[in-house]
């Protein structure tokens, strides 16, 4: 058993997970937090404006990390969703699960500010862009892996039933996408973008970005963490340490 | 092949079935021609208007008719012990679920691909047209049931799943939609309908080996 | 509960250390069982003792909580019955109602690899369905049902029989059919597991008793 594997099994002990969480958890919220503070900050006000978009394009410091983590919250998912399902890994399921409200708001956020965006550069805040179509897809691919979730009673059979259609899901995000793309190109694209992929971004614009790429995983992890001791807790709930936790006498 | 005795002997019973009950397998069929008749008298009966829209609406007609059919796919033998018996004979699951999700396709999707050209004629759909739509629902509606029916074993534990399987579903076809669309719209313009249909093609070959083996993972998780 | 093999061949099937719970609540165990050719076990215990979810630990339906399984000296981890080898007798009948006992019974017999073990209609015949092989289940008594689905174990060749409670719904000539049932099955040199209320055990044959629920 390789060093990764035998971490698994470790932490698949619920008070040695609960314990860590409870350690790192105010790590990865406020080194993020700064993060994003000193990234929005460059970005907002120490960046040139755009010369064809003016000061609006830096809804992209929000829109783009957003997105990203959209796309990247769905693989984890279903990334653990799959080695639960194949090596049975409690908590391999609990971050499956506990993954998709996080990434189905960072989609929503993404969402929002595109549509957002798209008032001053488009004259409309909705119109069928190849990207935002997509983003709006991965939204309701979310909404599907959550409903599943919570249409399931016993927790483990709904955790199970997710991560089969979250791997299902992240089978198909790369063919939906190229068949948006597609489609957007067999129906004449509007000419403006919001981002074009032919332009190279100025590094003054691409540092604050990455650094924001960096503090949106920094909350994610916060976000998972915490999710997952609530998970953990509910289930292991009777349990002596979790009876301790709570300051009442263990019954043993 | 001993290891196609099973998976043929589960699709000549699903078969039999579905003759048994075909007053309820003409269903889908009658929705698609109904729903279909809607879009003349919403947008009115001019031709050519009906012809642009034709290949969209009769792919989001069919999509929506397999969706009735695919709610009940799992559920009836989930709740009569079936699936128990399926599981317990030691077949391979990914074989048998197949034989499920064809003998779909022959009831369901095979019907509603032949109804192609009634379907293309009601929306005034020229000849090629029409020719495009009959192939390009021939290579995208066992998709639509080998991906529908994955997410119908995934819901076949809930007795009442009717809007939340469409949740899953839809958002998934948005591929075979594209396409399928696609190519007829291609048509139309006079632009080959050969790329969309190749795609819809190279998606028939990604989905026949893996929605079996998904498929067989769902209803391992929902016959527990 | 042990019983001593006359031969040195592993049983059929064992456990060892089985135990279900659901949450955080056990149900049973740790059960050790051990069943050879030609032994019947009868699982006893009341509502909610966790009969039903024993069998259908057996029979590769349910994951224990702990615990495995051997089929013939073998662990299998995850437990899956080989194909042909385990028939099963549930609450559920698994019976169309659309269809008629011959076509159902076509079915199982493909479901146990194409070999029956008895035509279709002689195991019909056999439980007493003569006359009713081809009107459609939905029109049959729930004992002619269950007769039906008992005709589903003659056909397969299966060496472990896993029997929910196979008494139910049936009269005193159906409880009578069971026990012959049961008889053959080990005469040919299979196991039989079934539930049972207390009840109802096969008065005219030897077994082994499993208790669940606090009385073991």
């Amino acid at each position: 058993m390789n060093a990764l594997t035998l971490w698994f099994h470790r932490m698949g002990s619920p008070p040695t997970f609960y314990a860590f969480a409870e350690r790192w958890r105010p790590w990865f919220l406020w080194s993020g937090l700064l993060l994003a503070v000193f990234a929005l900050t460059w970005g907002l006000f120490f960046t040139p404006a755009d010369y064809l978009q003016g000061e609006s394009y830096r809804i992209l410091y929000i829109h783009v990390p957003s997105a990203w983590m959209g796309q990247f919250v769905f693989a984890v998912m279903a990334v653990s969703g799959f080695v639960a399902l194949v090596w049975r890994i409690k908590l391999a399921e609990i971050v499956s699960l506990a993954s998709a409200p996080i990434g189905a708001t960072f989609t929503a956020v993404a969402l929002a500010t595109g549509s957002l965006w798209g008032r001053p550069t488009w004259g409309t805040y909705w119109v069928w862009d190849a990207r935002l179509t997509s983003t709006l897809i991965l939204l309701f691919l979310y909404f599907g892996v959550i409903g599943l979730s919570r249409a399931i009673e016993d927790r483990r059979k709904a955790a199970r039933a997710a991560a089969l259609l979250a791997i299902v899901g992240l089978v198909n995000i790369p063919i939906i996408q190229y068949s948006v793309y597609w489609w957007n190109t067999l129906h004449q694209p509007s000419s403006v973008k919001l981002l074009r992929g032919d332009t190279t971004i100025d590094p003054s614009m691409l540092w604050p970005l990455l650094l924001m790429a960096v503090a949106t995983k920094l909350y994610y992890a916060y976000s998972l963490l915490s999710r997952a001791q609530v998970m953990v807790l509910e289930q292991e709930s009777g349990k002596d340490w979790v009876r301790r936790l709570a300051g009442a006498p263990a019954n043993d | 092949m001993s290891l196609l005795v099973a998976p043929t002997a589960l699709l000549q019973h699903d078969l039999t079935l579905a003759w048994r009950r075909r007053a309820e397998a003409v269903n889908p069929l009658l929705f698609a021609l109904m729903v279909t008749a809607l879009f003349p008298l919403a947008l009115g009966p001019e031709a050519n208007q009906l012809a642009r829209i034709a290949g969209g609406v009769a792919w989001v007609t069919v999509l929506l008719a397999n969706l009735l059919s695919l709610d009940v796919l799992f559920r009836g033998d989930l709740e009569d012990g079936s699936l128990d018996q399926w599981l317990v004979s030691g077949q391979s699951l990914p074989l048998l679920a197949g034989a499920r999700l064809l003998a779909h396709w022959l009831a369901t999707g095979l019907p509603l691909t032949l109804a192609a050209p009634l379907l293309a004629s009601m929306l005034g759909l020229p000849e090629d047209a029409a020719l495009t739509l009959l192939a390009a629902l021939a290579l995208g509606t066992p998709v639509v049931s080998m991906v529908g029916g994955t997410c119908a074993a995934l819901t076949a534990a809930m007795p009442r799943a009717g809007i939340l399987l469409a949740l899953l579903v839809l958002p998934l076809m948005v591929p075979v939609l594209v396409f399928g669309a696609g190519a007829v719209e291609a048509t139309l313009t006079g632009l080959s309908p050969l790329p969309a249909l190749l795609w819809l093609a190279s998606g028939l070959a990604l989905a026949l080996p893996l929605t079996p083996l998904a498929c067989a993972a769902a209803i391992r998780i929902s016959a527990q | 509960m042990t019983a001593e093999s006359a031969d040195d061949r592993p049983p059929l099937i064992a456990s060892t250390r089985l135990a279900f719970a659901r949450g955080n609540e056990p149900i049973f165990g740790p059960i050790d069982l051990s069943l050879g050719s030609g032994q019947v076990a009868v699982i006893e215990g009341g509502n909610g003792s966790g009969k039903t979810t024993l069998l259908r630990i057996l029979a590769g339906l349910l994951e224990p909580t702990a615990g495995t399984i051997a089929w013939r000296g073998e662990v299998r981890e995850p437990w899956r019955p080989i194909a042909g080898d385990i028939a099963l007798l549930a609450h559920q009948l698994g019976l169309k109602s659309d269809l008629t006992p011959t076509e159902n019974l076509a079915l199982v017999v493909g479901l146990s690899g194409g070999r029956a073990a008895m035509p279709i209609r002689a195991a019909l015949a056999a439980v007493g369905l003569e006359g009713f092989e081809d009107l459609p289940i939905r029109r049959q008594s729930a004992g002619q049902r269950k007769r039906a689905a008992l005709a589903g174990l003659l056909v397969t060749t299966a060496s472990l029989w896993l029997l929910d409670e196979p008494y139910a719904n049936l009269d005193h000539d159906g409880h009578d059919l069971v026990d012959r049932l049961i008889g053959m099955q080990l005469r040919r040199g299979g196991a039989v597991v079934m539930t049972s209320h207390g009840h109802f055990a096969p008065v005219a044959l030897p077994f082994e008793r499993l208790t669940l629920g606090g009385a073991a």
